[in-house]
């Protein structure tokens, strides 16, 4: 008989969110009791299956006693708390953060972010047409995957998700210091004179298209990209015996990028280079 | 891990650099040729990665030999400590002082910030870059404020090279002179560092120049060209004592060695009632130190304002171990120069402190984390830390009490944000030096993720007059909230800039006064950069904690500087905004992008007024409500305050 571990019972703690009384499992964030209770609080840099970096300050919610706003992706819940998620004091931040935001970076490809601008009403044209932006062109450098810094929020999930977080790898990291600071690679070389082994994991992570498939650049540039002609089917990765789960996205009976699912008890969402991006056999009609 | 590295190759020089620190490799996992026994014996692991807190030194070591550090030195330090190439890459480039292109081996930097620019300092900018002319073989570096106020327009040479062994001029100037006449006259030395070097590598080419550091303050371009060119022979720098006007006075608790004892003796400073404190904290014990610390309502000096008792009976009470005492010594605000007076003048009495400190909070390892561009500072410590070792007033057995204690100095490279206290545990273990977020708070979880007390020079050296003298004596001193003497740094438009101790409670005004302030005051920097300012008609606020806090303003780090009606405010402003922007790490949206956005705007209105301004103030407020509301940590929550009190109170661009 397998005996499956419990773990210590989580003790449920009690606190208000907007007033309404709700509780959660000791260590949940407060991110996570917002979510369970319906509120809509938006993150950027917050990942499932990474520990929050709480770099991008868009979840900020104000708590009862504390001076500044406190981010709710990574704040825990604590009994008592009084949280309150949507006052005029944590919308002005997240109208300025995402304003920041969509005046130095290109967000064309950030999923809900322009739901969010609407939202918050927030005007990124207002710092004026000289406003700094990143200002970087794509990096491409092998055939696999895409590097467009152009697109980076700068959120650490990639550095998280290559390093000790999951692939201890350890081939990107953050350069530099203030605005100009980029995800590089050593001495800023190329991709193909560092440390990646191409398992695509930062892609996985990326929560704003700054790293893409290869494939997909591609077609975005030629304007063939198409998510609502695209199916996603998800399968077993076919190489080893581990048996990652793969999800193929497949658009005119192409396989155009693949990706796993976050909620995979063994991978978690990460895969090696031969399930992410060694899918042309199957393509293969010779 | 599995590490990659590329085929660059170290120096010889760059190898030596990394060695002396290191030791030589032991094995080609580390660097050195490979050997049969490599083939049969991997090394790695935990104890290979333990060490990653020497990389900030190892980068050090580089850049201080070489002046820069290349693909090849990197990748050989990496390997000796088993850390990524692309995490040593994002540290050395976090760091100013760092260069990771090839630059000239002497490096000047220029300070251009607020008490220098009021003194001239683009015009010294000008004069040295049009002396010195291109391939000079000096780099000239715009510089945040390098903590020399008092002696406007500051400049600060640094050549790299190899060690010199030979004592420095710098240890051999001043015992007690505090008078003008001893200073410039200490005898150059010349050390070529040939000895260590012929060890290393006897067939190597030409010996370097040996490394030297000179200060030059107040800077003229002649004299500055000439301390460039040869830093070894620039004339010494004044003693500390000269930037205290109060020196020798007879009512001084915190300065009052400062002009008074050698500062590289041990046995002056016992002379002068050193080490009574550490010998009364023996006899109370932790409990009781932590009790008269607490009873004497100390506070943090560092510009939070945390009661330090409590911070210490924290991080004592704390079940995990070891414990850690860290010393903030990484005083960059803009305008203090206050731990650095009290480094240069009384090294003695911050390793007394921290022993104390030590002691009280159960830990039996200090870190003093000391800003990089402070030379003397480093100098001087470093031979009290020797001194007080080989006298074994630390080490195993302080004071043959049972009770071991160690000191060990980490120099800081160029970074506002390493005074941040997380910011600076993670400089001191290897990493860029961002803030962590909080909580866990450092008394939980600081530096290496255990229990951490970490105080400003200041506050820990006034934890000697509170055993001294005891706590309610030490209470009495100031106001019933701000307890004690406080150290001021006044420059700016005073005849007599330096640092000042007043008991808590005088006003500004008074310390003004004090210091000879001139004619035509127009406005009052308190607290630094991070501060505010106030007005001239304002001069009446009390210097307490809570006096400023209700007159709508900070007392900081104790910044007091004052400027006349010849200073543009708007460009004063523009500096404070681009400080900010220089100095924040980019790890949070609001402070990365916001202080960006705070200086485009400031630019926008530099020659504006009125209604044409008035767009860009409000734009203004908005960015700098976020930015304190949703930053991270301090630089960024506090990246607004100068600007808003100038529009606010100053009535700039009016």
């Amino acid at each position: 008989m397998t005996v499956i571990p419990l773990g210590v019972p989580r003790r449920l703690l009690e606190f208000t969110i907007d007033g309404e009384p709700v509780r959660a499992p000791e260590g949940s964030t407060i991110l996570d009791a917002c979510r369970a209770a319906g509120k809509d609080v938006p993150t950027l840099c917050q990942g499932d299956t990474l520990t929050p970096k709480n770099a991008c300050r868009v979840c900020v919610v104000e708590v009862e006693g504390s001076r500044t706003l406190v981010p709710a992706c990574s704040r825990k819940a604590e009994p008592g708390m009084e949280v309150r998620t949507d006052t005029e004091r944590a919308r002005h931040s997240r109208k300025i953060v995402l304003e920041l935001l969509a005046s130095s970076v290109d967000l064309s490809t950030t999923p809900q972010v322009a739901e969010w601008i609407k939202e918050y009403e927030a005007k990124p044209d207002r710092f004026g047409p000289d406003a700094a932006r990143l200002n970087e062109e794509p990096k491409i450098d092998n055939d696999l995957y895409v590097r467009d810094y152009d697109k980076c929020i700068l959120c650490y999930k990639c550095v998280d998700a290559c390093g000790d977080q999951w692939q201890n790898t350890f081939a990107i990291s953050v350069a530099g210091r203030g605005f100009d600071a980029r995800i590089a690679v050593e001495h800023d070389a190329p991709l193909t004179d560092s440390a990646c082994v191409y398992c695509g994991n930062c892609i996985e992570v990326c929560p704003t298209g700054a790293l893409s498939f290869k494939s997909e650049f591609d077609m975005r540039a030629a304007g063939t990209w198409d998510e609502s002609a695209q199916t996603e089917t998800t399968t077993v990765c076919a190489y080893c015996g581990v048996g990652c789960n793969l999800t193929l996205h497949v658009q005119d009976n192409e396989i155009v990028k693949v990706t796993s699912p976050h909620d995979n008890p063994v991978t978690h969402g990460n895969l090696c280079i031969k399930g992410r991006f060694g899918y042309q056999h199957v393509q293969n009609l010779d | 891990m599995d590490l990659h590295f590329g085929d660059s190759k170290p120096t010889d020089d760059e190898r030596a650099a990394v060695d002396a620190l290191l030791g030589p490799p032991e094995s080609s996992w580390e660097g050195a040729d490979r050997s049969d026994a490599d083939l049969r014996w991997a090394r790695g692991g935990r104890e290979a990665r333990d060490r990653r807190d020497l990389l900030l030194p190892g980068l050090h070591a580089i850049n201080d030999r070489v002046g820069w550090i290349s693909e090849g030195a990197l990748d050989y330090l990496c390997r000796r400590l088993t850390v990524p190439p692309a995490e040593a890459y994002g540290v050395a480039t976090f760091y100013s002082m760092f260069s990771v292109r090839p630059r000239p081996a002497t490096v000047l930097h220029v300070c251009t910030d607020l008490a220098c620019a009021a003194a001239g300092a683009a015009e010294l900018c000008a004069g040295v870059e049009s002396r010195l002319g291109p391939g000079s073989g000096v780099s000239v570096e715009r510089s945040p404020c390098l903590g020399l106020c008092e002696r406007a327009p500051a400049a600060l040479v640094v050549r790299a090279g190899v060690p010199s062994s030979s004592a420095r001029p710098a240890l051999e100037d001043e015992a007690v002179q505090a008078d003008s006449g001893g200073w410039g006259a200490a005898a150059p030395k010349v050390g070529n560092g040939k000895g260590r070097r012929g060890r290393l590598d006897p067939s190597a080419a030409p010996p370097r120049a040996s490394r030297a550091t000179a200060v030059v303050a107040p800077a003229a371009p002649d004299a500055t060209v000439l301390a460039a060119t040869a830093p070894e022979t620039a004339p010494a720098e004044a003693p500390a004592a000269m930037a205290v006007p109060q020196a020798g006075q007879d009512n001084l608790v915190l300065l009052r060695r400062i002009g008074v004892v050698d500062p590289l003796s041990l046995d002056d400073y016992r002379a002068h009632g050193g080490y009574t404190a550490l010998r009364r904290a023996f006899a109370l014990g932790p409990a009781g130190v932590i009790r008269e610390v607490t009873d004497s309502g100390l506070v943090g000096r560092g510009g939070a304002a945390f009661p330090t008792g409590r911070k210490w009976q924290a991080t004592a009470s704390q079940p995990d171990h070891p414990h850690y005492l860290v010393c903030n010594a990484d005083e960059s605000e803009p305008g203090t120069f206050k731990d650095r007076v009290v480094m240069e003048g009384d090294p003695y009495a911050l390793v007394e402190a921290m022993t104390i400190a030590g002691y009280a909070t159960g830990a039996h390892k200090g870190y003093l984390y000391l800003r990089g561009e402070y030379p003397r500072a480093l100098d001087r410590l470093t031979h009290a830390i020797e001194q007080a070792r080989a006298r074994g007033l630390l080490g195993d057995d302080v004071l043959g009490q049972g009770y071991a204690f160690d000191i060990e100095i980490r120099r800081g490279a160029g970074a506002y944000i390493c005074g941040e206290e997380t910011a600076l545990f993670n400089s001191i273990e290897g990493y860029r030096g961002e803030p962590r977020s909080k909580p866990p708070f450092p008394v939980e979880k600081g530096l290496f993720g255990k229990p951490t007390a970490e105080n400003n020079v200041e506050t820990l050296v006034n934890v000697l007059p509170i055993l001294t003298m005891g706590a309610q004596a030490y209470a009495a001193i100031g106001t019933g909230r701000s307890t004690g003497p406080k150290l001021f740094c006044v420059s700016g438009s005073v005849d007599r800039p330096g640092i000042y101790e007043l008991p808590f409670g005088a006003t500004l005004g008074e310390l003004l006064e004090l210091a000879g302030v001139r004619e035509r005051l127009r406005a009052v920097l308190l607290g630094g950069a991070a501060g505010g300012f106030v007005r001239p008609d304002e001069l009446d606020i009390p210097l307490t904690f809570e006096g400023t806090r209700e007159a709508g303003t900070t007392l900081g780090s104790g910044v007091v500087m004052a400027f006349d009606d010849t200073v543009p405010l708007p460009r004063l402003l523009l500096r404070i905004a681009e400080f900010f922007r220089d100095e924040s790490c980019g790890q949070c949206v609001p402070c990365r992008v916001g202080t960006v956005r705070q200086e485009e705007a400031l630019h926008r209105i530099a020659e504006r007024t009125g209604a044409a301004a008035a767009d860009d103030i409000a734009l203004l407020r908005e960015v700098g409500r976020a930015m304190r509301d949703a930053s991270i940590c301090g630089l960024g929550q506090t990246a607004w305050n100068a600007v808003e009190s100038a529009i606010d109170r100053l009535g700039a661009y009016e």
